[in-house]
């Protein structure tokens, strides 16, 4: 025998299930009056700083149809590169930019949006730079743990090239899987939970 | 929030046999909703070490007592008077200091209250069903509310959930993001449920299930069950492999 380590294991996931918004975001399915707003509806204000723009992203199952019960938290640096948050030990991060949205599907469409700016690039771990992305964190009923994936940006072809975590991708077909187009301000991110567009998640 | 200083080590990995696989047929709206291809491993990097937190100053006088924060002034919600208490930890066992957990769950007759809830369990006025707190300098919380009731769902033709809490955890990085349920102590739906079951081992189930503590109650008013939470740890920065130079 040897010493016991002592460690405990991770609380085991269960799904958020169908009524996750009465949670997370109470007053989106009427339940008003019990907090002031639901968190994580706003990330900027008119003194954030860097690019604004607009994601909008859909969770699609098996036959393609949209989720209209998901749950999507996104994270992500400022344009500066750096996050709203006590780990960030490369400096202070822009004071009015949270980093982080939250938002429930369209109850009719499954669509998300979130309104941001762009990020800017923030180092890998080996000093690198990474490409400017944004984390993503998809639950829902039917989803037992839930999903972490990356949106890349569709205008940033030379700095995706050189992404350390996208040049990892064995299968370089899936890439685009992960790139989100641009129109005008908005980015477009569908993520596709089977099939053959199956999106990237990651085991971080 | 808590004067240490903050930890930016990368956290354990996750024991994925112990989590519920994806794609679970018992529970079957998982089938369509679980990805198929193997995930991509990723040390973590600054954009997972890193999350948002919460100051204790967001949190409004009844956000920790669900009996009260829907009702009425002077109503209560009907059911039976429960505390919850327990702490965030990490795999170390460390406490997890300004840990934001938001709770939700259906009344004590096993209803929700959501337009998708078709249940014809009735409402309670004075009830809405959500929660939150942060855990103090020792990861320790503390909440209120009353005993949701086993309610019948779509899935087999006889399926009926456990009486149960859902729990959303913050840690102090986005990798350690986590959703789950808490049971209750003696409950047979639990051996019985095609969710809780997406859980692989017995053990696991285990550490979900809440006892009822005695020495907690308060006499003439409320029960408690302890449920402490466990996130995923992380590692010393001190030896931290790096490259020279960095």
């Amino acid at each position: 025998m040897a010493q016991d380590l002592n460690r405990l294991k991770e609380s085991p996931s269960q799904t958020a299930g169908p009524y996750v918004h009465i949670g997370l975001t109470p007053n989106f399915c009427d339940i008003g009056g019990v907090y002031d707003a639901d968190l994580g509806l706003s990330m900027v204000n008119d003194k954030t700083k860097g690019e604004r723009i607009t994601v909008k992203s859909r969770v699609l199952d098996g036959t393609g149809t949209p989720l209209r019960d998901a749950l999507v938290e996104i994270w992500q640096a400022d344009a500066d590169g750096l996050y709203n948050s006590p780990s960030e030990t490369r400096g202070s991060a822009d004071p009015n930019f949270t980093g982080w949205g939250r938002c429930p599907a369209h109850m009719e469409t499954g669509e998300f949006v979130f309104e941001t700016i762009k990020p800017g690039r923030v180092p890998f771990r080996d000093g690198r730079p990474m490409a400017p992305h944004i984390t993503f964190w998809i639950v829902a009923r039917g989803i037992n743990l839930g999903l972490h994936t990356r949106m890349y940006f569709g205008d940033e072809e030379k700095a995706n090239a050189e992404d350390p975590i996208l040049q990892r991708v064995e299968h370089q077909v899936r890439v685009p899987t992960l790139i989100a187009p641009r129109e005008g301000n908005v980015y477009s991110f569908d993520i596709h939970l089977q099939g053959e567009k199956e999106t990237i998640f990651f085991d971080i | 929030m808590s004067n240490k200083m903050p930890e930016t080590g990368l956290f354990f990995q996750r024991d994925r046999d112990w989590h519920p696989p994806a794609f679970t047929p018992r529970y079957k709206t998982s089938v369509l909703r679980s990805p198929q291809k193997a995930l991509l491993s990723l040390d973590n990097t600054i954009s997972e070490i890193t999350g948002p937190v919460f100051g204790h100053n967001m949190l409004g006088e009844l956000d920790d007592d669900m009996i009260h924060n829907f009702a009425k002034p002077g109503e209560s919600a009907i059911g039976e008077r429960i505390l919850v208490y327990g702490r965030v930890l990490d795999e170390r066992g460390k406490g997890v200091p300004g840990a934001l957990l938001e709770f939700w769950q259906a009344n004590a007759g096993g209803r929700y209250r959501h337009k998708k809830d078709q249940y014809f369990a009735p409402l309670d006025p004075n009830f809405g069903g959500c929660g939150r707190t942060i855990t103090d300098e020792e990861g320790g919380y503390i909440f209120r509310t009353i005993k949701p009731g086993p309610y019948p769902w779509p899935n087999g033709i006889n399926d009926w959930r456990p009486a149960h809490i859902h729990f959303s955890i913050f840690g102090n990085g986005f990798a350690q993001r986590l959703i789950t349920q808490m049971y209750f102590e003696g409950d047979p739906l639990i051996w019985k449920c095609p969710i809780v079951s997406t859980i692989p081992s017995r053990e696991a189930i285990e550490t979900l299930i809440a006892p009822l503590d005695m020495e907690a109650t308060i006499p003439m008013d409320a029960m408690a069950y302890k449920f402490d939470i466990v996130l995923r740890g992380r590692r010393s920065t001190m030896f931290e492999n790096r490259k020279e130079g960095n």
